[in-house]
């Protein structure tokens, strides 16, 4: 009996540390944009909240937790983790790209160090804090960066660019690494 | 001669290193330029242009002499300034432009031709004739006259970039940087302090004084520990901004490995750094400059700050007996300095006769040093005094022309600096970059004392400006002499003498003079007409002489002269350092579709398509060339079945009421009129009136479409959509988003397409199901997926897609099933041969010059309605029927072959532009038709399908006769793609 | 160079796509004056100082900005949504 297997977008990529980084496979069962009828949000937000567990977050934020969350996503929101309840598809424009994404978890102590070779933001905790989320440049790929913890990111691009992100970020793990090394 | 002193040297840990093959000892903490001259090397280098004899003339990043080349052989680094270098164990270093070697130079026999080699020279004397210039002159005058080489292979070690930001940015790491950086700091700011020497202090780790009555070297460390400790605070070591940039964005290099023989793995060489900084302090010091006399470039003679710090910094002692020549107050610390280590001072000559300074050394006050003499280095200097000339036995003499604030930073962004008189300096202009203020030195403050001051001063006000609070500091206290300078530019010199005002470009007074009389008068001129200044370098000790120089000449006054324009980058950036992002695999995102692996398991060769890695053919065994892989995939195509991931192909999910109107507004046909569960072809255009993008698009329910574009005008079209959207219709409430990864698309085509199909459906298709172009849900072996009717090869066609996770699996299980029926995988060579059979276009056609009516597709053009680029389409010039338009070709005479990119002329017709009939755009073999097949554009196509016209390759040199055919070459009817 | 995007905050340039004037917004009526026509897609002002254009956040938030910027300076005067010019347009309209 045939079968479809299925194939994750970081399979053979992660995990991978090198120095206090590490990055982590973080790619949800499911995904998907919520896109807003004119007029909505309100309504929206509410009926994500009774479902989900969280509303629809402000620009630049998310909402929710590690399992259910909800990220501002530029001219829309993603909603990563459950599949989005029926009374939900009802009123927003729900589409599916569950597979459209890699999703990775980078942590460790140097992680805005690390960040700071690829993106041109200020992701210092000051000013990036636990919950802030923003659309943006990794080195050359489009994506979306949140803060999840004190010392761990989130990080979205498509797919197809998953190898790209992890060479990346390994090139910049390791030239973060040897600047500590020349301290010890 | 190396001293029993030297602040920042570690004779703990010596180090070895080679200066042109010698080998030496140097200590941890020098500098090549400082070790070599405690080795007694005083020649570094010969001069650019008249290969003169040249040594050490500072101690920092203005050095315009002592430039060696590091490493030579792979990797090699030119042109690397001796006074930045630190010493590493195992370094290799050689001198430059000398031949055969830096003591026996041949091509020094430029400077006895110097009479001839001015300033002009080169525009007057290689005039003519013209072609000797290319030939000839160029190659000669390279050889003579140049910096070090680069070797041509790729670096070992790598480069990056990266982005900081920062409420405060500090720029430099003197008296003046700490202080400010130190109130920042405290007052709560975020604080990048940015020193280009490896560690702070700037002229404190050079000079006598103290401060707060204890060695400034001992406050140095006290307020370093506290600012290391600040967390707010960060310390960029080694790093020189060196641009300033709009809104408050720096460029900053950072020296990270390149001064280590052997870092951790992974280190980079260099970082450029992009900082943001809400205010800025430069704090960058001044820089002292030399006075023009005859003979002052000889290895020896040097700024006297530079002999403090070979002295003080290193413990290196550049001679023996020592003369020091200055026309201001700090050049005497020059003389304190050696009397302290115990050096000889032969004599103290100073331009003022009203100087007041006071030593047991022979003074000479209203003197000058009017010439120097020595074979090769320095061995005496000639004095001008009243009495007339005497001559002084010295091989050191330290030059303090005055100091010229650092000021390049102020001026990036069109500031001009200003005259003062009182420092006889240039001084930053107020206001110059937006966020910017200036402190130190840099500011005209020239006592430790005043340094001290006022970067506390003005670091206060930006705190307040930020809205922080000011925490309680008090200044300390340091020496406070007045800074006294009388101008002194340059020496007069007897006829036949030179006075070296750029030492790097070898511009000397008299060349300055030459511009004038040739009426270069304005500074820019003679800039240009001298080389003054455009040396790598960039003129740092040399531009305010010359200028001043040029003002003396001209009768002008200094101010009236002004200054050339100081631009980016302030010291020179590796262009590794600034394209570090290009490097390697850095270059581009490389995107890899779900079915990847089974392309590299397949071997099949991978071609570019915008960012994605597609598989050209899959090769079998026995195959020796593309062509015989590809005919293979065609033919299986047209009589079984072929299977082909077209997943990269743009897919945009367009949803909401107003869906349709977008889809009307944007295409040129109409699709409002779509019935759910049917595909469509759809063109695009540009509001020019040129095609944009073409695509088939499905409409999935009333208010949901799916729309296709081509794989490389993906993100074209997004954008596009965006505009339209958010520019021209927002009141439109629609909402579209790529769903382009999320579905891996198979294109199933052949006779035995169903079969294929059949055999992967869970509810296996009859004959009548699914008509051409339709569309809509299926189940793929339990995974929900969609089918769409559509072909791209002319054959019985679908496309199946699932989730991308399912990809690779169903891609295999396709394949398989695909061989049983005697089909195969295909790639993107059959697939364009299968589309170029069909007359089907693709960007190849679609150049962005090409119009429906070229396309001949002006049928799709709905008359009902409004779209983006109709209105512009309709223009008389693009419906001209000398347009070329879309035609086939195939050959008729002896030649068998066609190429794209070949132009067409008639038979007769001389082959020259002005006949130029069209030409060819895409090109393939048909195994089926056993014969190539071209498309083309063609004028006044319509009236001459049938006639002969003539292809010419000048690239190929192929030329072939070929007769005008229909573009579509099979199944001209279509009864295959609708069976 | 920064801009300020009215979604995201002050950004880097390279996050951006610049598109060139502002008068991108009024697309003249398909059967308007070919001189109107001709001025829409073909004929810009270059001023030294003051001007307003469009860019497209495409690394962001894909909004499409009018900037007002002093080109002789590089000063950025004010940003906002396309989408908030063309509202603000018809209801003045």
């Amino acid at each position: 009996m045939l079968k479809l297997s299925a194939k994750m977008p970081f399979d053979d990529l992660l995990p991978l540390s090198v120095g206090t980084v590490t990055l982590s496979d973080d790619t949800p069962e499911n995904m998907s944009i919520i896109d807003c009828p004119v007029g909505t949000e309100a309504k929206v937000s509410e009926v994500l909240k009774s479902a989900h567990g969280m509303g629809l977050p402000a620009a630049n934020r998310t909402t929710g937790s590690a399992k259910n969350r909800c990220i501002w996503f530029g001219k829309n929101h993603l909603l990563l983790g459950p599949k989005p309840d029926d009374a939900l598809t009802k009123i927003a424009r729900l589409s599916d790209v569950s597979d459209g994404y890699a999703v990775l978890r980078a942590e460790g102590k140097d992680i805005e160090a690390v960040l700071a070779r690829l993106v041109p933001l200020n992701l210092a905790q000051k000013h990036f804090k636990r919950g802030h989320t923003a659309r943006s440049l990794i080195q050359h790929m489009h994506g979306s960066l949140t803060r999840v913890s004190d010392s761990a990111f989130q990080v979205i691009v498509f797919r197809s660019m998953a190898q790209t992100l992890v060479h990346d970020l390994e090139r910049a793990m390791i030239s973060v690494e040897a600047r500590a090394s020349l301290l010890k | 001669m190396r001293l029993d002193r030297g602040r920042l040297i570690n004779r703990a840990r010596p180090l070895r290193f080679t200066f042109d093959g010698v080998s030496m000892t140097g200590y941890a903490g020098d500098t090549l330029a400082s070790a070599l001259l405690a080795n007694d090397i005083r020649l570094l280098g010969r001069s650019f242009k008249y290969h003169r004899p040249r040594g050490v003339m500072t101690a920092g990043s203005e050095e315009p002499n002592a430039l060696v080349t590091v490493s030579p052989g792979q990797g090699q680094e030119p042109n690397v300034r001796a006074t930045l270098l630190e010493l590493y164990d195992g370094l290799k270093a050689e001198s430059q432009n000398r031949w055969p070697s830096l003591n026996w130079d041949l091509l020094a026999i430029n400077d006895f031709a110097s009479p001839f080699l001015g300033a002009g020279f080169y525009y007057k004397t290689f005039m003519w004739p013209k072609a000797f210039w290319e030939k000839l002159y160029e190659p000669l005058i390279r050889r003579a006259a140049g910096l070090g080489a680069l070797h041509g292979t790729s670096k070992d070690k790598s480069y990056e970039k990266a982005n900081a930001f920062c409420d405060l940015l500090v720029i430099g790491g003197g008296p003046s940087g700490v202080m400010a950086a130190l109130e920042a700091g405290r007052a709560g700011l975020d604080v990048i302090l940015a020193d280009e020497d490896v560690t702070l202090g700037g002229r404190l780790l050079s000079d006598e004084g103290e401060i707060d009555s204890s060695p400034a070297m001992q406050w140095l460390e006290t307020v370093k520990a506290e600012l290391n400790a600040m967390e707010n605070v960060r310390i960029f070591n080694r790093t020189t901004v060196t641009g300033a940039y709009d809104n408050g964005t720096y460029g900053a290099l950072e020296r990270v490995g390149n001064h280590l023989a052997d870092g951790p793995k992974g280190l980079v060489r260099e970082c450029f750094w992009r900082i943001v900084s809400k205010r800025t302090i430069l704090a960058s010091g001044a820089l002292e400059r030399i006075i023009a006399f005859a003979n002052n470039d000889r290895p020896g003679i040097m700024t006297a700050g530079a002999l403090r710090s070979y002295i003080n910094r290193y413990g290196a002692a550049p001679g023996r007996s020592y003369a020091i020549f200055g026309n201001n107050d700090s050049a005497f610390e020059t003389a304190r300095c050696l009397q302290s280590a115990g050096l000889h001072i032969a004599a103290y000559v100073d331009s003022r006769s009203d100087s007041t300074l006071q030593g047991d050394f022979p003074i000479f006050r209203g003197a000058v040093v009017s010439n120097t003499a020595g074979r090769g280095d320095l061995q005496s200097i000639t004095l001008r005094h009243i009495g007339g000339e005497d001559k002084i036995s010295s091989d050191v003499l330290a030059v303090s022309g005055g100091w010229n604030p650092t000021v390049h930073l102020s001026c990036h962004m069109n500031g001009r600096p200003q005259w003062d008189e009182t420092t006889q300096s240039f001084l930053p202009q107020s206001g110059a970059i937006p966020g910017m203020v200036y402190a130190g030195a840099a500011a005209g403050h020239m006592s430790t004392a005043a340094c001290l001051r006022s970067g506390s001063e003005i670091a206060r006000k930006v705190i307040s400006d930020l809205g922080a609070k000011a925490a309680s500091l008090t200044l300390p206290q340091a020496e406070d002499t007045p800074y006294a300078i009388k101008p002194l530019w340059s020496v007069n010199t007897r006829k036949g003498m030179r006075a070296w005002v750029d030492f790097q470009n070898d511009v000397t007074v008299k060349d300055i003079e030459q511009s004038v009389l040739e009426n270069y008068r304005s500074v820019e001129h003679m800039k240009r007409y001298t080389t003054q200044g455009m040396a790598t370098d960039q003129g740092k000790n040399s531009n305010v002489t010359a200028l001043a120089v040029l003002a003396d000449v001209t009768g002008r006054g200094i101010p009236e002269t002004g200054t050339t324009t100081y631009r980016p980058p302030f010291s020179p950036v590796s262009i590794a350092a600034m394209g570090s992002e290009g490097q390697g695999k850095g270059f581009a995102p490389e995107r890899f579709g779900s079915t990847h692996q089974i392309m590299l398991e397949r071997g099949a060769p991978l071609i570019e398509a915008g960012l994605w890695y597609r598989p050209s053919y899959f090769p079998q065994a026995g195959e020796k060339t593309w062509r015989q892989s590809c005919d293979r995939e065609v033919l299986a195509v047209r009589h079984h079945v072929g299977v082909c991931d077209v997943s990269t192909l743009g897919k945009i999910d367009i949803k909401g009421p107003d869906a349709a109107k977008l889809l009307d507004f944007v295409y040129t046909n109409t699709f409002s009129t779509l019935p759910i569960g049917r595909v469509k072809y759809g063109l695009m255009l540009r509001e020019d009136g040129y095609v944009m993008d073409d695509g088939t698009t499905a409409r999935l329910s009333e208010t949901h479409y799916l729309m296709t574009t081509t794989t490389a005008a993906a993100s074209q079209v997004m954008g596009h959509l965006e505009f339209v959207h958010q520019c021209l219709h927002p009141e439109w409430d629609v909402s579209f988003n790529s769903v382009t990864e999320h579905w891996t698309q198979f294109a199933i085509a052949g006779p035995k397409a169903r079969q294929l199909l059949s055999a992967v459906l869970d509810h296996p298709l009859k004959d009548a199901d699914w008509a051409f172009m339709s569309c809509g849900a299926v189940s793929i072996l339990g995974v929900k997926g969609r089918l769409f009717r559509i072909s791209f090869s002319g054959e019985l066609g679908f496309e199946l897609a699932v989730p991308s996770r399912f990809g690779d699996s169903l891609f295999r299980i396709l394949i398989t099933k695909a061989e049983e029926l005697g089909g195969c995988v295909y790639g993107l060579e059959a697939l364009n041969v299968l589309r170029v059979e069909k007359g089907f276009i693709t960007h190849a056609e679609i150049d962005g010059r090409v119009t429906v009516m070229d396309l001949g597709l002006q049928r799709m053009v709905s008359q009902k309605k409004d779209c983006i680029g109709k209105t512009a389409s309709e223009r008389p010039g693009l419906m001209d029927c000398e347009r070329p338009r879309l035609i086939g070709l195939k050959t008729v005479g002896a030649v068998k072959q066609l190429t794209a990119g070949a132009h067409l002329f008639n038979e007769k017709d001389p082959v020259q532009s002005a006949y130029d009939q069209g030409f060819i755009t895409s090109v393939a073999y048909s195994p089926v038709l056993e014969r190539y097949h071209g498309l083309a554009f063609l004028k006044n196509a319509e009236e001459r399908m049938g006639e002969k016209i003539r292809m010419v390759d000048h690239l190929r040199d192929i030329e072939a006769l070929c007769e005008i055919i229909p573009p579509v070459a099979v199944d001209p009817k279509g009864e295959r793609i609708r069976a | 160079m920064r801009v300020i995007c009215p979604k995201c905050g002050e950004r880097d340039l390279k996050e951006f796509y610049y598109q060139g004037d502002v008068l991108a917004l009024g697309r003249p009526d398909p059967d308007a004056d070919e001189t109107l026509w001709n001025d829409y897609l073909h004929n810009r002002d270059n001023p030294s100082g003051v001007r307003e254009d469009l860019w497209y956040h495409e690394a962001g938030c894909s909004a499409w900005i009018v900037v007002t910027r002093n080109t002789a300076t590089h000063e950025i005067l004010k940003t906002e949504l396309a989408t908030s010019r063309k509202t603000a347009e018809e209801g003045n309209a």
